[in-house]
Protein backbone atom coordinates (compact mmCIF):
# COMPACT_ATOMS: atom_id res chain seq x y z
CA UNK A 1 0.00 0.00 0.00
CA UNK A 2 1.78 3.09 -1.20
CA UNK A 3 1.47 6.41 0.57
CA UNK A 4 0.45 9.22 -1.73
CA UNK A 5 2.52 12.34 -1.03
CA UNK A 6 0.25 15.30 -1.72
CA UNK A 7 0.18 19.06 -1.31
CA UNK A 8 -0.71 18.76 2.36
CA UNK A 9 2.48 16.90 3.18
CA UNK A 10 4.66 19.49 1.48
CA UNK A 11 2.85 22.32 3.25
CA UNK A 12 3.29 20.55 6.59
CA UNK A 13 7.01 20.10 6.07
CA UNK A 14 7.32 23.76 5.01
CA UNK A 15 5.34 24.90 8.04
CA UNK A 16 7.58 22.85 10.35
CA UNK A 17 10.72 24.28 8.71
CA UNK A 18 9.32 27.79 8.98
CA UNK A 19 8.49 27.36 12.66
CA UNK A 20 11.94 25.91 13.33
CA UNK A 21 13.47 28.95 11.62
CA UNK A 22 11.44 31.45 13.65
CA UNK A 23 12.17 29.65 16.91
CA UNK A 24 15.81 29.38 15.93
CA UNK A 25 15.95 33.18 15.86
CA UNK A 26 14.11 33.79 19.11
CA UNK A 27 15.13 30.93 21.36
CA UNK A 28 18.75 30.73 20.20
CA UNK A 29 21.01 32.03 22.98
CA UNK A 30 24.34 31.08 21.52
CA UNK A 31 25.62 32.31 18.23
CA UNK A 32 24.65 34.78 15.53
CA UNK A 33 25.69 32.37 12.77
CA UNK A 34 22.84 30.12 13.95
CA UNK A 35 20.48 33.06 13.40
CA UNK A 36 21.71 33.43 9.82
CA UNK A 37 21.08 29.71 9.31
CA UNK A 38 17.58 30.11 10.73
CA UNK A 39 16.90 32.92 8.27
CA UNK A 40 17.94 30.63 5.42
CA UNK A 41 15.66 27.92 6.83
CA UNK A 42 12.70 30.31 6.72
CA UNK A 43 13.42 31.26 3.12
CA UNK A 44 13.76 27.60 2.12
CA UNK A 45 10.44 26.80 3.78
CA UNK A 46 8.87 29.53 1.66
CA UNK A 47 10.50 28.13 -1.48
CA UNK A 48 9.19 24.66 -0.71
CA UNK A 49 5.71 26.15 -0.26
CA UNK A 50 5.92 28.00 -3.56
CA UNK A 51 7.16 25.04 -5.55
CA UNK A 52 4.55 22.72 -4.02
CA UNK A 53 1.78 25.18 -4.84
CA UNK A 54 3.23 25.70 -8.29
CA UNK A 55 3.09 21.98 -9.03
CA UNK A 56 -0.35 21.66 -7.49
CA UNK A 57 -1.80 24.60 -9.44
CA UNK A 58 0.04 23.61 -12.62
CA UNK A 59 1.25 27.21 -12.86
CA UNK A 60 4.84 28.35 -13.41
CA UNK A 61 4.71 31.65 -11.52
CA UNK A 62 5.45 30.01 -8.19
CA UNK A 63 8.69 28.52 -9.50
CA UNK A 64 9.76 31.86 -10.93
CA UNK A 65 9.08 33.41 -7.54
CA UNK A 66 11.17 30.69 -5.86
CA UNK A 67 14.09 31.43 -8.17
CA UNK A 68 13.89 35.12 -7.31
CA UNK A 69 13.89 34.30 -3.60
CA UNK A 70 16.98 32.09 -4.03
CA UNK A 71 18.80 34.96 -5.71
CA UNK A 72 17.84 37.54 -3.13
CA UNK A 73 18.64 35.12 -0.30
CA UNK A 74 22.20 34.84 -1.61
CA UNK A 75 22.59 38.62 -1.56
CA UNK A 76 21.03 38.75 1.89
CA UNK A 77 23.42 36.15 3.27
CA UNK A 78 26.39 38.05 1.84
CA UNK A 79 25.32 41.28 3.51
CA UNK A 80 24.49 39.54 6.77
CA UNK A 81 27.93 37.94 6.95
CA UNK A 82 29.60 41.26 6.07
CA UNK A 83 27.79 43.00 8.91
CA UNK A 84 28.68 40.11 11.21
CA UNK A 85 32.36 40.51 10.30
CA UNK A 86 32.44 44.21 11.20
CA UNK A 87 30.54 43.45 14.40
CA UNK A 88 33.17 40.86 15.31
CA UNK A 89 35.99 43.31 14.54
CA UNK A 90 34.49 45.91 16.86
CA UNK A 91 33.44 43.66 19.70
CA UNK A 92 35.54 40.50 19.40
CA UNK A 93 32.52 38.24 19.91
CA UNK A 94 29.54 36.89 17.99
CA UNK A 95 27.58 35.56 20.96
CA UNK A 96 23.94 36.59 20.95
CA UNK A 97 24.04 37.63 24.61
CA UNK A 98 26.77 40.18 23.82
CA UNK A 99 24.57 42.11 21.39
CA UNK A 100 23.43 44.31 24.23
CA UNK A 101 24.90 47.81 24.02
CA UNK A 102 21.50 49.35 23.51
CA UNK A 103 18.46 48.55 25.62
CA UNK A 104 15.28 50.10 26.87
CA UNK B 1 -1.47 45.04 -20.34
CA UNK B 2 1.31 43.19 -22.09
CA UNK B 3 4.16 45.33 -23.18
CA UNK B 4 7.20 44.64 -25.27
CA UNK B 5 10.20 45.50 -23.12
CA UNK B 6 12.32 46.24 -26.16
CA UNK B 7 10.09 49.18 -27.02
CA UNK B 8 11.42 52.06 -24.95
CA UNK B 9 8.32 54.22 -25.38
CA UNK B 10 6.18 51.54 -23.72
CA UNK B 11 8.25 52.00 -20.57
CA UNK B 12 6.89 55.55 -20.11
CA UNK B 13 5.19 54.81 -16.73
CA UNK B 14 8.56 53.63 -15.39
CA UNK B 15 10.73 56.42 -16.78
CA UNK B 16 11.52 57.80 -13.30
CA UNK B 17 12.77 54.38 -12.16
CA UNK B 18 14.76 53.93 -15.36
CA UNK B 19 16.36 57.34 -14.88
CA UNK B 20 17.18 56.49 -11.27
CA UNK B 21 18.73 53.12 -12.15
CA UNK B 22 20.90 54.58 -14.93
CA UNK B 23 21.86 57.55 -12.75
CA UNK B 24 22.94 55.24 -9.92
CA UNK B 25 25.24 53.33 -12.28
CA UNK B 26 26.80 56.58 -13.48
CA UNK B 27 27.23 57.85 -9.92
CA UNK B 28 28.89 54.61 -8.89
CA UNK B 29 31.39 55.11 -11.73
CA UNK B 30 31.94 58.74 -10.76
CA UNK B 31 32.53 57.68 -7.18
CA UNK B 32 35.09 55.08 -8.18
CA UNK B 33 36.93 57.32 -10.64
CA UNK B 34 37.27 60.52 -8.60
CA UNK B 35 39.31 60.91 -5.48
CA UNK B 36 37.68 59.64 -2.29
CA UNK B 37 38.16 63.01 -0.58
CA UNK B 38 35.67 64.60 -2.90
CA UNK B 39 32.63 62.51 -2.03
CA UNK B 40 30.70 65.78 -1.46
CA UNK B 41 30.47 65.94 -5.26
CA UNK B 42 28.78 62.53 -5.35
CA UNK B 43 26.40 63.61 -2.59
CA UNK B 44 25.34 66.69 -4.53
CA UNK B 45 25.02 64.68 -7.74
CA UNK B 46 22.84 62.22 -5.82
CA UNK B 47 20.61 65.05 -4.60
CA UNK B 48 20.48 66.36 -8.18
CA UNK B 49 19.50 62.92 -9.48
CA UNK B 50 16.73 62.69 -6.88
CA UNK B 51 15.50 66.16 -7.83
CA UNK B 52 15.47 65.24 -11.52
CA UNK B 53 13.60 62.01 -10.79
CA UNK B 54 11.12 63.89 -8.61
CA UNK B 55 10.49 66.40 -11.37
CA UNK B 56 10.02 63.59 -13.88
CA UNK B 57 7.47 61.96 -11.57
CA UNK B 58 5.53 65.20 -11.21
CA UNK B 59 5.79 66.68 -14.70
CA UNK B 60 5.46 63.53 -16.82
CA UNK B 61 2.54 61.70 -15.27
CA UNK B 62 1.87 58.55 -17.30
CA UNK B 63 -0.56 56.03 -15.88
CA UNK B 64 -0.29 52.42 -16.85
CA UNK B 65 0.48 48.83 -15.97
CA UNK B 66 3.66 47.52 -17.56
CA UNK B 67 6.16 44.64 -17.34
CA UNK B 68 3.37 42.07 -17.73
CA UNK B 69 1.45 43.49 -14.80
CA UNK B 70 4.41 43.70 -12.41
CA UNK B 71 4.47 47.48 -12.23
CA UNK B 72 1.69 50.03 -11.87
CA UNK B 73 1.90 53.82 -12.19
CA UNK B 74 -1.05 55.79 -10.80
CA UNK B 75 -1.55 59.13 -9.07
CA UNK B 76 -1.47 57.52 -5.62
CA UNK B 77 1.94 56.07 -6.41
CA UNK B 78 3.13 59.41 -7.74
CA UNK B 79 2.09 61.24 -4.57
CA UNK B 80 3.97 58.75 -2.42
CA UNK B 81 6.97 58.68 -4.75
CA UNK B 82 7.35 62.43 -4.45
CA UNK B 83 7.31 62.02 -0.64
CA UNK B 84 9.84 59.19 -0.79
CA UNK B 85 12.16 61.10 -3.11
CA UNK B 86 11.78 64.29 -1.10
CA UNK B 87 12.49 62.50 2.17
CA UNK B 88 15.54 60.76 0.72
CA UNK B 89 16.93 63.95 -0.82
CA UNK B 90 16.50 65.94 2.37
CA UNK B 91 18.14 63.15 4.39
CA UNK B 92 21.10 63.23 2.00
CA UNK B 93 21.44 67.00 2.45
CA UNK B 94 21.29 66.53 6.24
CA UNK B 95 24.13 64.01 5.98
CA UNK B 96 26.50 66.50 4.33
CA UNK B 97 27.44 68.58 7.34
CA UNK B 98 30.10 66.88 9.47
CA UNK B 99 29.83 63.82 7.27
CA UNK B 100 33.25 62.61 8.40
CA UNK B 101 32.28 62.52 12.06
CA UNK B 102 29.13 60.53 11.27
CA UNK B 103 30.98 58.09 9.07
CA UNK B 104 28.78 58.94 6.07
CA UNK B 105 31.45 60.76 4.06
CA UNK B 106 32.13 57.80 1.79
CA UNK B 107 30.57 58.01 -1.68
CA UNK B 108 29.06 54.55 -1.15
CA UNK B 109 26.66 56.13 1.32
CA UNK B 110 24.98 58.27 -1.34
CA UNK B 111 24.88 55.39 -3.80
CA UNK B 112 23.32 53.08 -1.21
CA UNK B 113 20.78 55.75 -0.31
CA UNK B 114 19.84 56.04 -3.99
CA UNK B 115 19.56 52.25 -4.35
CA UNK B 116 17.30 52.17 -1.30
CA UNK B 117 15.21 54.94 -2.85
CA UNK B 118 14.93 53.02 -6.11
CA UNK B 119 13.77 50.00 -4.12
CA UNK B 120 11.16 52.15 -2.41
CA UNK B 121 9.92 53.49 -5.74
CA UNK B 122 9.48 49.90 -6.94
CA UNK B 123 7.65 49.06 -3.71
CA UNK B 124 5.32 52.02 -4.18
CA UNK B 125 4.57 50.91 -7.75
CA UNK B 126 4.49 47.17 -7.11
CA UNK B 127 1.51 45.40 -8.67
CA UNK B 128 2.67 41.84 -8.09
CA UNK B 129 3.93 39.91 -5.07
CA UNK B 130 7.23 39.37 -6.90
CA UNK B 131 7.97 43.01 -7.72
CA UNK B 132 6.81 43.89 -4.21
CA UNK B 133 9.36 41.50 -2.72
CA UNK B 134 12.22 42.54 -4.98
CA UNK B 135 11.58 46.25 -4.34
CA UNK B 136 11.35 45.64 -0.62
CA UNK B 137 14.60 43.70 -0.55
CA UNK B 138 16.46 46.26 -2.66
CA UNK B 139 15.42 48.81 -0.08
CA UNK B 140 16.12 46.64 2.97
CA UNK B 141 19.53 45.33 1.87
CA UNK B 142 20.72 48.88 1.20
CA UNK B 143 19.39 50.04 4.55
CA UNK B 144 21.17 47.26 6.48
CA UNK B 145 24.48 48.41 5.06
CA UNK B 146 23.66 52.07 5.69
CA UNK B 147 22.94 51.34 9.37
CA UNK B 148 26.39 49.79 9.77
CA UNK B 149 28.25 52.19 7.48
CA UNK B 150 30.27 53.66 10.35
CA UNK B 151 32.41 50.56 10.41
CA UNK B 152 34.61 51.39 13.39
CA UNK B 153 31.70 52.22 15.70
CA UNK B 154 30.53 49.28 17.86
CA UNK B 155 27.08 50.78 18.32
CA UNK B 156 26.54 51.33 14.60
CA UNK B 157 27.57 47.77 13.78
CA UNK B 158 25.29 46.45 16.50
CA UNK B 159 22.46 48.53 15.07
CA UNK B 160 23.20 47.11 11.63
CA UNK B 161 23.23 43.57 12.97
CA UNK B 162 19.94 43.95 14.84
CA UNK B 163 18.31 45.60 11.85
CA UNK B 164 19.55 42.82 9.60
CA UNK B 165 18.34 39.95 11.77
CA UNK B 166 14.89 41.39 12.43
CA UNK B 167 14.57 42.71 8.88
CA UNK B 168 15.40 39.29 7.46
CA UNK B 169 12.85 37.72 9.80
CA UNK B 170 10.20 40.19 8.65
CA UNK B 171 11.00 39.45 5.00
CA UNK B 172 10.58 35.78 5.84
CA UNK B 173 7.16 36.37 7.40
CA UNK B 174 6.12 38.47 4.42
CA UNK B 175 7.25 35.81 1.97
CA UNK B 176 5.52 33.02 3.84
CA UNK B 177 2.34 35.06 3.64
CA UNK B 178 2.93 35.71 -0.04
CA UNK B 179 3.42 31.99 -0.72
CA UNK B 180 0.14 31.14 1.05
CA UNK B 181 -1.72 33.86 -0.85
CA UNK B 182 -0.28 32.53 -4.10
CA UNK B 183 -1.29 29.01 -3.18
CA UNK B 184 -4.85 29.81 -2.17
CA UNK B 185 -5.65 32.27 -4.97
CA UNK B 186 -3.43 30.86 -7.73
CA UNK B 187 -2.02 34.27 -8.68
CA UNK B 188 0.84 36.55 -7.75
CA UNK B 189 -0.54 39.57 -9.59
CA UNK B 190 -2.34 41.87 -7.14
CA UNK B 191 -5.08 42.69 -9.65
CA UNK B 192 -5.81 39.01 -10.26
CA UNK B 193 -5.68 38.22 -6.55
CA UNK B 194 -8.53 40.70 -5.93
CA UNK B 195 -10.66 38.97 -8.57
CA UNK B 196 -9.82 35.54 -7.18
CA UNK B 197 -10.70 36.57 -3.62
CA UNK B 198 -13.92 38.22 -4.78
CA UNK B 199 -14.96 35.10 -6.70
CA UNK B 200 -13.91 32.35 -4.34
CA UNK B 201 -14.42 34.11 -1.02
CA UNK B 202 -12.13 33.75 1.95
CA UNK B 203 -10.45 30.58 3.11
CA UNK B 204 -8.44 29.86 6.23
CA UNK B 205 -5.23 29.57 4.20
CA UNK B 206 -5.82 32.94 2.61
CA UNK B 207 -6.44 34.63 5.95
CA UNK B 208 -3.20 33.09 7.30
CA UNK B 209 -1.41 34.49 4.27
CA UNK B 210 -2.90 37.95 4.80
CA UNK B 211 -1.88 37.94 8.46
CA UNK B 212 1.72 36.94 7.66
CA UNK B 213 1.97 39.43 4.81
CA UNK B 214 0.64 42.30 6.93
CA UNK B 215 2.94 41.29 9.82
CA UNK B 216 5.90 41.56 7.44
CA UNK B 217 4.84 45.02 6.30
CA UNK B 218 4.10 46.07 9.90
CA UNK B 219 7.76 45.30 10.69
CA UNK B 220 8.84 47.74 8.00
CA UNK B 221 6.59 50.56 9.22
CA UNK B 222 7.58 49.61 12.81
CA UNK B 223 4.06 49.21 14.16
CA UNK B 224 3.71 47.58 17.60
CA UNK B 225 4.16 44.61 18.26
CA UNK B 226 6.75 44.51 15.45
CA UNK B 227 8.59 47.64 16.57
CA UNK B 228 11.34 46.26 18.81
CA UNK B 229 14.16 46.97 16.36
CA UNK B 230 13.28 50.65 15.96
CA UNK B 231 14.65 52.25 19.16
CA UNK B 232 17.90 50.27 19.01
CA UNK B 233 18.54 50.96 15.34
CA UNK B 234 17.63 54.63 15.65
CA UNK B 235 19.92 55.04 18.63
CA UNK B 236 22.87 53.07 17.28
CA UNK B 237 22.97 54.29 13.69
CA UNK B 238 24.66 57.65 12.97
CA UNK B 239 22.10 60.49 13.20
CA UNK B 240 21.95 61.30 9.43
CA UNK B 241 21.27 57.61 8.75
CA UNK B 242 18.54 57.62 11.39
CA UNK B 243 17.04 60.64 9.62
CA UNK B 244 16.98 58.65 6.40
CA UNK B 245 15.34 55.66 8.15
CA UNK B 246 12.70 57.82 9.77
CA UNK B 247 11.39 59.34 6.55
CA UNK B 248 11.46 57.61 3.16
CA UNK B 249 11.28 53.90 4.16
CA UNK B 250 8.30 54.56 6.43
CA UNK B 251 6.42 56.30 3.62
CA UNK B 252 7.21 53.51 1.16
CA UNK B 253 6.17 50.72 3.54
CA UNK B 254 3.01 52.62 4.48
CA UNK B 255 2.18 52.92 0.77
CA UNK B 256 2.61 49.17 0.42
CA UNK B 257 0.29 48.63 3.38
CA UNK B 258 -2.33 50.95 1.88
CA UNK B 259 -2.13 49.41 -1.57
CA UNK B 260 -2.39 45.88 -0.18
CA UNK B 261 -5.32 46.41 2.15
CA UNK B 262 -7.32 48.94 0.15
CA UNK B 263 -6.83 47.33 -3.23
CA UNK B 264 -5.84 43.68 -3.01
CA UNK B 265 -7.68 42.73 0.16
CA UNK B 266 -10.69 44.97 -0.43
CA UNK B 267 -13.06 41.95 -0.60
CA UNK B 268 -12.06 40.90 2.92
CA UNK B 269 -12.12 44.35 4.51
CA UNK B 270 -13.60 43.19 7.82
CA UNK B 271 -10.68 40.77 8.30
CA UNK B 272 -7.79 43.15 7.67
CA UNK B 273 -9.55 45.96 9.50
CA UNK B 274 -9.20 44.05 12.80
CA UNK B 275 -5.47 43.65 12.21
CA UNK B 276 -4.92 47.30 11.32
CA UNK B 277 -7.00 48.55 14.24
CA UNK B 278 -5.00 46.36 16.62
CA UNK B 279 -1.68 47.60 15.18
CA UNK B 280 -2.91 51.17 15.41
CA UNK B 281 -4.06 51.05 19.04
CA UNK B 282 -1.01 49.09 20.18
CA UNK B 283 1.38 51.52 18.45
CA UNK B 284 -0.27 54.66 19.78
CA UNK B 285 -0.57 53.45 23.37
CA UNK B 286 2.77 51.70 23.72
CA UNK B 287 4.69 54.57 22.10
CA UNK B 288 3.02 57.14 24.34
CA UNK B 289 3.97 55.31 27.53
CA UNK B 290 7.34 53.86 26.51
CA UNK B 291 8.69 57.23 25.39
CA UNK B 292 8.12 58.80 28.81
CA UNK B 293 11.06 57.04 30.44
CA UNK B 294 13.55 57.66 27.64
CA UNK B 295 16.69 59.70 28.22
CA UNK B 296 18.19 59.34 24.76
CA UNK B 297 16.86 61.83 22.22
CA UNK B 298 17.04 59.37 19.33
CA UNK B 299 15.14 56.71 21.27
CA UNK B 300 12.53 59.35 22.05
CA UNK B 301 12.23 60.12 18.35
CA UNK B 302 12.01 56.38 17.62
CA UNK B 303 9.05 55.96 19.97
CA UNK B 304 7.56 59.15 18.61
CA UNK B 305 7.75 57.74 15.08
CA UNK B 306 6.13 54.47 16.26
CA UNK B 307 3.31 56.55 17.72
CA UNK B 308 2.89 58.50 14.50
CA UNK B 309 2.63 55.28 12.52
CA UNK B 310 -0.17 54.32 14.90
CA UNK B 311 -1.98 57.60 14.23
CA UNK B 312 -1.58 57.20 10.47
CA UNK B 313 -3.04 53.69 10.74
CA UNK B 314 -6.13 55.21 12.41
CA UNK B 315 -6.94 56.73 9.03
CA UNK B 316 -6.28 53.46 7.23
CA UNK B 317 -8.50 51.54 9.69
CA UNK B 318 -11.52 53.36 8.31
CA UNK B 319 -11.04 51.58 4.96
CA UNK B 320 -12.48 54.56 3.08
CA UNK B 321 -11.18 56.98 0.48
CA UNK B 322 -11.20 59.78 3.05
CA UNK B 323 -9.06 57.58 5.27
CA UNK B 324 -6.46 56.97 2.59
CA UNK B 325 -6.44 60.69 1.84
CA UNK B 326 -5.84 61.32 5.54
CA UNK B 327 -2.93 58.87 5.67
CA UNK B 328 -1.37 60.48 2.58
CA UNK B 329 -1.60 63.93 4.17
CA UNK B 330 -0.32 62.52 7.46
CA UNK B 331 2.76 61.03 5.84
CA UNK B 332 3.51 64.30 4.00
CA UNK B 333 3.30 66.33 7.21
CA UNK B 334 5.24 63.65 9.11
CA UNK B 335 8.12 63.93 6.62
CA UNK B 336 8.09 67.75 6.88
CA UNK B 337 8.22 67.61 10.70
CA UNK B 338 10.79 64.82 10.89
CA UNK B 339 13.28 66.51 8.58
CA UNK B 340 13.11 69.66 10.72
CA UNK B 341 13.51 67.62 13.89
CA UNK B 342 16.65 65.90 12.63
CA UNK B 343 18.07 69.18 11.35
CA UNK B 344 17.66 70.52 14.90
CA UNK B 345 19.26 67.41 16.35
CA UNK B 346 22.25 67.72 14.03
CA UNK B 347 22.57 71.41 14.96
CA UNK B 348 23.13 70.66 18.64
CA UNK B 349 26.78 69.75 18.46
CA UNK B 350 29.42 70.29 21.10
CA UNK B 351 33.16 70.02 20.73
CA UNK B 352 33.02 66.42 21.88
CA UNK B 353 30.24 65.29 19.55
CA UNK B 354 26.50 65.31 19.10
CA UNK B 355 24.08 65.60 22.00
CA UNK B 356 22.75 62.23 23.07
CA UNK B 357 20.37 62.77 25.95
CA UNK B 358 17.54 65.17 26.60
CA UNK B 359 19.40 66.71 29.54
CA UNK B 360 22.22 67.73 27.20
CA UNK B 361 19.80 70.20 25.66
CA UNK B 362 19.50 72.14 28.93
CA UNK B 363 19.30 75.87 28.35
CA UNK B 364 19.57 75.57 24.59
CA UNK B 365 17.04 78.40 24.28
CA UNK B 366 19.65 80.80 25.65
CA UNK B 367 22.67 79.62 23.69
CA UNK B 368 20.91 78.67 20.43
CA UNK B 369 17.57 80.52 20.44
CA UNK B 370 16.72 79.91 16.78
CA UNK B 371 17.26 76.14 16.85
CA UNK B 372 15.49 75.81 20.18
CA UNK B 373 12.52 77.82 18.89
CA UNK B 374 12.19 75.64 15.78
CA UNK B 375 12.50 72.51 17.89
CA UNK B 376 9.80 73.75 20.26
CA UNK B 377 7.49 74.51 17.31
CA UNK B 378 8.08 71.03 15.92
CA UNK B 379 7.42 69.46 19.33
CA UNK B 380 4.10 71.33 19.58
CA UNK B 381 3.28 70.19 16.06
CA UNK B 382 4.15 66.56 16.89
CA UNK B 383 1.79 66.76 19.87
CA UNK B 384 -0.88 67.99 17.45
CA UNK B 385 -1.66 71.46 18.79
CA UNK B 386 -3.66 73.75 16.48
CA UNK B 387 -2.97 75.64 14.27
CA UNK B 388 0.26 73.75 13.52
CA UNK B 389 0.53 71.16 10.74
CA UNK B 390 0.55 68.20 13.14
CA UNK B 391 -2.96 69.12 14.25
CA UNK B 392 -4.32 68.97 10.71
CA UNK B 393 -2.58 65.65 10.11
CA UNK B 394 -4.39 64.13 13.10
CA UNK B 395 -7.60 65.96 12.20
CA UNK B 396 -7.77 64.23 8.81
CA UNK B 397 -7.18 60.70 10.10
CA UNK B 398 -9.49 61.00 13.12
CA UNK B 399 -12.21 62.53 10.96
CA UNK B 400 -12.01 59.52 8.64
CA UNK B 401 -12.18 57.12 11.61
CA UNK B 402 -15.22 58.88 13.09
CA UNK B 403 -17.00 58.87 9.73
CA UNK B 404 -16.45 55.10 9.69
CA UNK B 405 -17.98 54.83 13.20
CA UNK B 406 -14.70 53.78 14.83
CA UNK B 407 -15.41 55.77 17.99
CA UNK B 408 -13.43 53.64 20.44
CA UNK B 409 -10.35 53.80 18.25
CA UNK B 410 -10.67 57.59 17.95
CA UNK B 411 -11.07 58.09 21.69
CA UNK B 412 -8.04 55.90 22.44
CA UNK B 413 -6.08 57.81 19.81
CA UNK B 414 -6.89 61.20 21.28
CA UNK B 415 -6.02 59.97 24.78
CA UNK B 416 -2.70 58.53 23.57
CA UNK B 417 -2.00 61.85 21.88
CA UNK B 418 -2.61 63.63 25.19
CA UNK B 419 -0.24 61.26 27.03
CA UNK B 420 2.43 61.74 24.37
CA UNK B 421 2.28 65.51 24.98
CA UNK B 422 4.13 64.85 28.25
CA UNK B 423 7.39 63.66 26.72
CA UNK B 424 7.38 66.23 23.93
CA UNK B 425 6.82 69.03 26.44
CA UNK B 426 9.62 67.69 28.63
CA UNK B 427 12.10 68.43 25.82
CA UNK B 428 10.71 71.96 25.50
CA UNK B 429 10.91 72.46 29.26
CA UNK B 430 14.54 71.31 29.40
CA UNK B 431 15.50 73.63 26.55
CA UNK B 432 13.72 76.71 27.84
CA UNK B 433 13.72 76.53 31.63
CA UNK B 434 16.89 74.70 32.65
CA UNK B 435 20.25 76.38 33.10
CA UNK B 436 22.69 76.01 30.17
CA UNK B 437 25.44 73.46 30.72
CA UNK B 438 26.89 73.01 27.24
CA UNK B 439 28.41 75.27 24.64
CA UNK B 440 27.20 74.39 21.15
CA UNK B 441 29.22 74.62 17.96
CA UNK B 442 28.20 76.79 15.01
CA UNK B 443 25.31 75.53 12.87
CA UNK B 444 26.05 74.70 9.21
CA UNK B 445 24.14 76.81 6.69
CA UNK B 446 22.09 74.09 4.99
CA UNK B 447 20.72 72.92 8.33
CA UNK B 448 19.51 76.46 9.05
CA UNK B 449 17.69 76.54 5.73
CA UNK B 450 16.04 73.15 6.31
CA UNK B 451 15.01 74.11 9.84
CA UNK B 452 13.59 77.44 8.69
CA UNK B 453 11.67 75.78 5.84
CA UNK B 454 10.30 73.03 8.10
CA UNK B 455 9.29 75.53 10.77
CA UNK B 456 7.67 77.81 8.20
CA UNK B 457 5.64 74.97 6.65
CA UNK B 458 4.52 73.67 10.02
CA UNK B 459 3.40 77.08 11.28
CA UNK B 460 1.74 78.37 8.12
CA UNK B 461 0.43 74.98 6.94
CA UNK B 462 -3.22 76.03 6.94
CA UNK B 463 -2.60 79.17 4.90
CA UNK B 464 -0.01 77.92 2.44
CA UNK B 465 0.31 74.25 1.52
CA UNK B 466 -2.76 72.92 3.34
CA UNK B 467 -5.33 73.22 0.55
CA UNK B 468 -3.15 72.23 -2.42
CA UNK B 469 -1.83 69.26 -0.44
CA UNK B 470 -5.34 68.13 0.50
CA UNK B 471 -6.61 68.34 -3.07
CA UNK B 472 -3.55 66.50 -4.37
CA UNK B 473 -4.01 63.79 -1.73
CA UNK B 474 -7.67 63.54 -2.75
CA UNK B 475 -6.72 62.87 -6.39
CA UNK B 476 -4.12 60.38 -5.21
CA UNK B 477 -6.52 58.48 -2.94
CA UNK B 478 -9.16 58.56 -5.68
CA UNK B 479 -6.97 56.50 -8.00
CA UNK B 480 -7.19 53.53 -5.61
CA UNK B 481 -10.99 53.34 -5.75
Amino acid sequence: MGLEIGLGHYLTVAAILFTLGVFGIFINRKNIIVILMSVELILLAVNLNLVAFSAHLNDLQGQVFALMILTVAAAEAAIGLAILVIFYRNRGTIAVEDVNMMKG
Amino acid sequence: MNSDVTDFASLAPAYPEVLMALGILVLLLVGVVINKERSALVSWLAVGLLAATGLLVMLQPTDGVIFNGLFIADSFGRFMKVLVIGGAGLALILAMSNAEENGVHKYEYSVLALLATLGMMVMVSANDLMSLYVGLELQSLSLYVMAAIKRDDPRASEAGLKYFVLGALSSGLLLYGASLIYGFTGHTNLGEIVIAIANEGRSVGLIFGVVFLLAGVAFKISAVPFHMWTPDVYEGAPTPVTAFFAMAPKVAAMTLMIRLVMDTFAPITSDWQQIVIFLSIASMVLAAFAAIGQQSLKRLIAYSSIGHVGFALVGLSSGTQVGVEGVAIYMAIYVAMTVGLFACLLSFRTDTGYVETIDDLAGAAQTRPFVAAIMAILMFSLIGLPPLAGFFAKWHVFLAAIEANLYVLSVIGVLASAVSAFYYLRVVKVMFFDAPIKQFAAVPGELNIIMAASGFLVVTYYFTVGNPLASWAQTAAGSLF
